[in-house]
């Protein structure tokens, strides 16, 4: 499974200006940025409400290939301009954190 | 926790300095005023909310300077009026007396991230202290992961549940200062935690120096 397969699925829209359609090994759901270090696993796409600039900084120690920012929530220009930095796919969907997780397990578990 | 029993508690305690640190109101810092004592030093405060979830504790020299502040968390606070099935929002006085219920939602989030909560703290010449850092939920640390390089706390602070020691070693360290308090929500957990600083008078002015180290103060 590479991040171009969840955008349309999951009704993503790209806030990087272009990204590395890396492969995704998984997902993992949290607001804390402090329990994303401690557990998710690289490979994992990661999904939000969270729209600060730390977001990226984490993804990149833990090599999430994407971070999705749920119900139309848009981070700041500065948010945006670390992940296309960081080779971080960043997207925002008008989608609730649940229906985005509900969608992408269904993937995932079909893929 | 009303007025009186704040100050007899802290009296009894023996503390010096204490700060009202309501979430996301100033309101009931005038009855602290009306109230006749002087061993005491009453700062104003809150503890505001940020988008993340972040809890920052805004400390002030009195009621005037906090106004404004509190003026703009009322106005960007997030969330449906406050349920009185939820408990009561009180706002009372000297007396004890019940002036009002609060129904703006203190328990929500204002729509200001921690950055520009943290300016405007620092706009209106407070003290801006991360609550709890040791916390697992509403601190920097545990919404954000560690703390952006672009965010001057003047202090951060420790619970109850860590000792200073502890503290020094996990987020010494971090670039502000470590204060230890009570973050009490109940009368009997007032003075289960505090913070000694080395100051000339009970000012914020003599916080703000013994925190940076400045003038032989210090933070001891």
């Amino acid at each position: 499974m590479k991040i171009s397969d969840i955008v349309k699925p999951l009704e993503l829209e790209s806030l990087t200006e272009d990204f590395k359609d890396r492969e995704i090994r998984g997902a993992y759901v949290s607001d804390l940025l402090s329990d994303v270090m401690a557990n998710a696993r690289s490979g994992d796409v990661w999904i939000t409400l969270q729209t600060h600039i730390n977001v990226i900084a984490v993804a990149t120690l833990k090599a999430l290939p994407a971070v999705i920012i749920t119900n139309n929530r848009r981070p700041d220009d500065e948010t945006i301009k670390k992940a296309n930095e960081e080779g971080v796919a960043l997207f925002k969907t008008n989608l609730t954190t649940f229906e985005t997780a509900g969608r992408l397990y269904q993937i995932l578990k079909a893929g | 926790m009303t007025p009186p029993k704040i100050i007899r508690k802290a009296r009894e305690k023996g503390l010096q300095i204490i700060a009202i640190t309501d979430h996301n109101s100033a309101e009931n810092i005038p009855a602290f005023n009306a109230l006749k004592y002087e061993d005491i030093k009453v700062f104003a405060g809150m503890e505001i909310t940020t988008s993340e979830e972040v809890h920052v504790l805004a400390l002030f020299e009195d009621y005037e300077e906090i106004k404004p502040l509190q003026e703009i968390v009322y106005e960007t606070l997030e969330g449906a009026e406050f349920d009185d099935r939820l408990g009561y929002q009180l706002v009372v006085n000297e007396k004890e007396e019940i002036l009002s219920f609060v129904k703006r939602p203190l328990i929500g989030a204002t729509k200001l991230n921690v950055f520009e909560i943290v300016k405007l703290i620092h706009r209106y010449n407070g003290l801006a202290i991360a609550s709890h850092i040791d916390k697992e939920v509403f601190s920097i640390i545990s919404q954000l992961g560690f703390i952006p390089e672009d965010i001057i706390f003047d202090g951060l602070e420790v619970s109850v549940y860590t000792d200073i020691n502890e503290a020094e070693k996990r987020f010494g360290n971090l670039k502000a200062p470590l204060i230890r308090s009570s973050d009490s929500h109940h009368l009997h957990e007032i003075g289960r935690a505090y913070t000694e600083f080395f100051i000339n008078a009970p000012s914020l002015e003599e916080i703000r120096k013994a925190l940076r180290g400045e003038d032989g103060r210090r933070v001891l």
